[in-house]
């Protein structure tokens, strides 16, 4: 109470990025032992399918390489998530801008003929960043003209950009098939598979990269400073002569530029080409990963591999056991439960030590 | 008979002594006035009081008898409330709603709002509180918030009642009207503390006071027996210089900033009204004004916060487009800003001292080069500036949100001093500032003025507005109703023309007539 005069300063981010990496174990634990009992309400035996998981995600050196390839667009839809965040920018929108940068992303690698890999690469790596970024960007730009929450725009622009992805690789840019999917990318153009046959490639170095990018640009760049001056007190920032504005839309261009890398990262490295519902969900997983990780890039990158375990995990607890995948869902759901409400984790935390007590 | 006793209370913070073995007498039925500068330790002894900590050390007694408290609602059981400086209102409930949350009047068990609507009438007479029970919290004045407060307490039945700083955020008017409530309630056999750093406060409020310095008590007398100078000295723990050495600047006065027919309109209403005036170099030019007659306009307009819909703003005798007034461009025009409200405009509180000490300037060469910041150059002049302008602190690492007030302020202060700007828009400097702090705050405002800067002074301060301006302007409902030289008007003259009497004399209406 005796700084109940700064309570009216930071924002939800700074808030939250303050509290202990404790509260995130705990929520993590707590989503875990909640998730089990509805596994066991459902009939189902949770240590039977925690077991399962568990070897699914970390059991072999090929689960193990499932994991990190699934964590490695997770790392980017985090990170982009994270990056919004830490802007006082609330971006929904991953989901559509992962599909804005993978469209973009596959044409380059299918159509940009004769270029050595290490040319090629990074090419279409900035295809995605340039297609994800605009496609934030545009909420931001709406934002501002029409003072819209951009809560509301980068949920709707996920529609928009999901059908419109759907509909050019429908048409005009079809590959022969059933599939409604684009042309595959030239070999120089394919991240191979650091073990063979998983999802594991360089891009997971690539995303770690990013990770420490962003570290770095928000505490070394005046931008960077502008970014989270606004987020911590948008009134001070803007009496200290920075556009706000200008500064939402940067924000939403460099997280949309994230997103868009993990479609890169995906079409180069998993698919080989666009194909709708490629992303599976990973925008919206990129909320939870980096709500769980405080909005910090090394946080993030943590919660992005347990995001990957999981996933990697469920698809074996299915196969093994009688469980269905489904149940991840919860897990997730019941992670950004108690991670968004370090309340009731405290309240957890409270009850245990004054039983501690008691008994002592 | 003693209400509260506190006895030997001793508070470790981990790194911070903020109560050392403090002893607390306080009469039934007296006011208690809890006087010392912003860390002395007054806010965390009361909050123990109120059982928001629990003492490392110490005992308690509440009306002669030994008590453990444990948590607010204990202390709200032994008769003791709190009015905090922060107000705990619920902003879009009634004022019944909020004065009876918690102890709910009930009928059939459902709440029965006509009941506390009744129950808060009556309070309210009884205690001489003015305010409409059916009225929303978010529609109210700060003042009447206040009452809401002081009528929650009440309803409560508390008998001892604890206020931090309750005139901090109050209109002159509102603290005569506060005084005259307690003094009500003193009059009823109720016990009242007061933190504060105000001496006048004290004095005039007061039968007695208990003076902190550092986490300790220095004394505890009646107010009757000292005076302000004898209580600054005992507070500060240093003989404090009450005027400030002032001459006037010798030379030319030329015009740096100027508004001609500045006109804001917000909600149809002119809350800025064909305002015209010039900031001159080596003058302090005052507003004198209650809050809320076009303060934060005037100031937002000069500093870029806030479009002209009318008029115009010279500086250097030349007229400003109006798109390339923007708070950057005036920053880097050269007029610093000190504003009125630090926690909003004026820091970032998750920051560190060297993150703040730089915005608004952060893209200064000397502080960024091609984009990058130059961490080395911000943090020595961070240290610099901070030690300059005596920023008590561990390190510049410090979060600014955790030092005093008055350390905050210092930052902004030297912030905007250490660039050289040429005109300063210095709004409300010593707000919720220690004594010590002020001192400090009016010299270097003298001695920019000295130096030939122009600069502006926007007070609720009548004292600090008369001790420092050259010339006074006075704003009511948007216009300068008053403007002259500051030692042709006394408090009083003052007083009048900002809650729009007309007074002031003859020689007032004269002047208007001319003009």
């Amino acid at each position: 109470m005796a700084k109940s005069g700064n309570s009216k300063q930071g924002g939800f981010a700074e808030r939250l990025s303050k509290n202990n990496v404790f509260l995130s174990v705990v929520a993590l634990v707590l989503s875990l032992i909640v998730a089990g009992l509805v596994m066991l309400i459902a009939g189902y035996s949770p240590l039977e399918g925690y077991s399962a998981m568990f070897k699914g995600a970390f059991g072999s050196v090929d689960n193990l390489a499932q994991t990190l390839g699934t964590a490695t667009p997770l790392i980017f839809a985090g990170l982009a998530m994270a990056f919004a965040a830490r802007g006082g920018m609330f971006n929904i929108g991953i989901e559509g801008q992962i599909i804005a940068g993978a469209f973009p992303a596959a044409l380059v690698g299918a159509y940009a003929q004769g270029l050595p890999w290490f040319v090629h690469i990074p090419l279409c790596f900035l295809a995605g960043m340039v297609g994800g970024g605009l496609w934030a960007a545009l909420a931001g730009f709406l934002k501002n003209k029409l003072r819209v929450s951009e809560v509301i725009l980068t949920i709707m622009l996920n529609y928009v950009a999901i059908y419109l992805a759907e509909y050019l690789a429908n048409y005009q840019f079809k590959a022969e098939g059933m599939l409604v999917r684009t042309e595959n990318v030239l070999p120089s153009a394919v991240l191979t598979p650091l073990i063979p046959y998983s999802r594991l490639t360089g891009g997971i170095f690539v995303a770690l990269f990013f990770a420490v990018l962003m570290w770095w640009f928000l505490s070394r760049t005046t931008a960077g400073y502008q970014i989270r001056a606004i987020e911590a007190n948008p009134y001070a920032a803007q009496a200290g002569g920075i556009n706000i504005q200008r500064m939402n839309l940067v924000t939403m261009f460099l997280s949309g530029a994230l997103a868009g890398m993990g479609g890169a990262v995906e079409v180069m490295g998993v698919h080989g080409y666009f194909i709708t519902n490629m992303t599976s969900g990973y925008g919206f997983d990129g909320v939870a990963i980096a709500v769980m990780g405080r909005y910090s890039p090394l946080g993030t990158v943590v919660s992005a591999f347990i995001f990957g375990a999981l996933r990697a995990g469920s698809t074996s607890m299915n196969r093994m056991t009688n469980i269905p995948g489904e149940f991840i869902q919860v897990l997730q759901a019941l992670v950004i439960l108690f991670v968004s409400t370090p309340g009731i984790v405290r309240m957890f935390l409270k009850k245990r030590r004054q039983k501690k007590e008691a008994q002592n | 008979m003693y209400a509260v006793e506190m006895h030997g209370i001793t508070k470790q913070f981990k790194n911070v002594l903020a109560n050392s073995n403090v002893d607390l007498m306080v009469r039934q039925g007296e006011i208690h006035s809890l006087l010392g500068e912003n860390g002395a330790g007054k806010s965390t002894l009361m909050n123990i009081l109120y059982g928001m900590y629990a003492p490392t050390d110490g005992s308690i007694q509440v009306f002669g008898k030994p008590v453990e408290i444990e948590n607010p609602l204990k202390a709200i059981g032994l008769g003791i409330a709190m009015v905090h400086q922060h107000f705990m209102l619920i902003e879009p409930l009634t004022v019944a709603e909020n004065v009876v949350l918690g102890y709910e009047p009930k009928k059939k068990g459902c709440f029965d709002f006509k009941k506390a609507v009744a129950q808060v009438e009556a309070l309210s007479k009884q205690y001489g509180l003015a305010v409409d029970p059916r009225e929303r919290v978010e529609n109210l004045s700060v003042g009447t918030k206040q009452r809401v407060e002081i009528l929650k307490a009440l309803y409560r039945q508390a008998e001892i009642l604890i206020l931090d700083e309750p005139t901090a955020v109050l209109t002159p008017q509102e603290v005569t009207d506060l005084f005259r409530v307690l003094r009500g309630l003193k009059e009823s056999g109720k016990t009242i503390i007061i933190i504060t750093h105000k001496l006048k406060e004290t004095l005039e409020l007061a039968d007695t006071v208990t003076i902190l310095r550092k986490g300790e008590v220095v004394t505890s007398l009646p107010t009757a027996s000292v005076d302000e100078a004898k209580l600054a000295e005992l507070m500060v723990g240093r003989i404090v210089a009450f005027e400030t050495e002032k001459k006037e600047v010798a030379g030319e006065h030329k015009v740096v900033m100027a508004l001609r027919g500045a006109t804001v309109v917000k909600d149809r209403r002119n809350v800025l009204d064909n305002v015209s005036l010039e900031i001159r170099s080596g003058e302090i030019l005052g507003i004198a004004g209650v809050e809320g007659n076009g303060q934060t306009e005037l100031i937002d307009v000069l500093c870029g916060l806030e479009k002209l819909h009318g008029g115009a703003i010279l500086l250097d005798g030349e007229q400003l487009r109006s798109k390339s007034v923007t708070p950057r461009a005036m920053l880097e025009a050269g007029v610093g800003h000190i504003p009125e409200d630090r926690g909003k405009r004026g820091y970032v509180g998750s920051f560190t001292i060297a993150e703040n000490i730089v915005l608004g300037y952060h893209r200064n060469k000397a502080f960024s080069k091609a984009g990058l910041i130059n961490l080395k150059a911000r943090d020595e002049f961070a240290n610099k500036v901070s030690q300059q302008y005596d920023v008590r602190m561990d390190s510049i690492r410090d979060t600014v949100g955790s030092l005093s007030g008055g350390n905050q302020q210092k930052v902004i202060i030297g912030r905007v001093f250490a660039q050289d700007p040429k005109v300063i828009i210095a709004a409300q400097p010593t707000r919720g500032v220690d004594i010590g702090a002020i001192e400090y705050i009016h010299a270097e405002l003298i001695k920019m003025r000295d130096a030939g800067k122009a600069i502006l002074l926007i007070s609720a301060d009548l004292e600090e507005l008369t001790k420092l301006s050259d010339n006074i302007a006075v704003l009511y409902a948007g216009r300068i109703v008053d403007k002259r030289k500051a030692n042709e008007y006394d408090e009083r003259t003052l007083g009048a023309l900002m809650t729009g009497h007309a007074a002031g004399g003859e020689e007032a209406s004269k002047e208007r007539e001319a003009q």
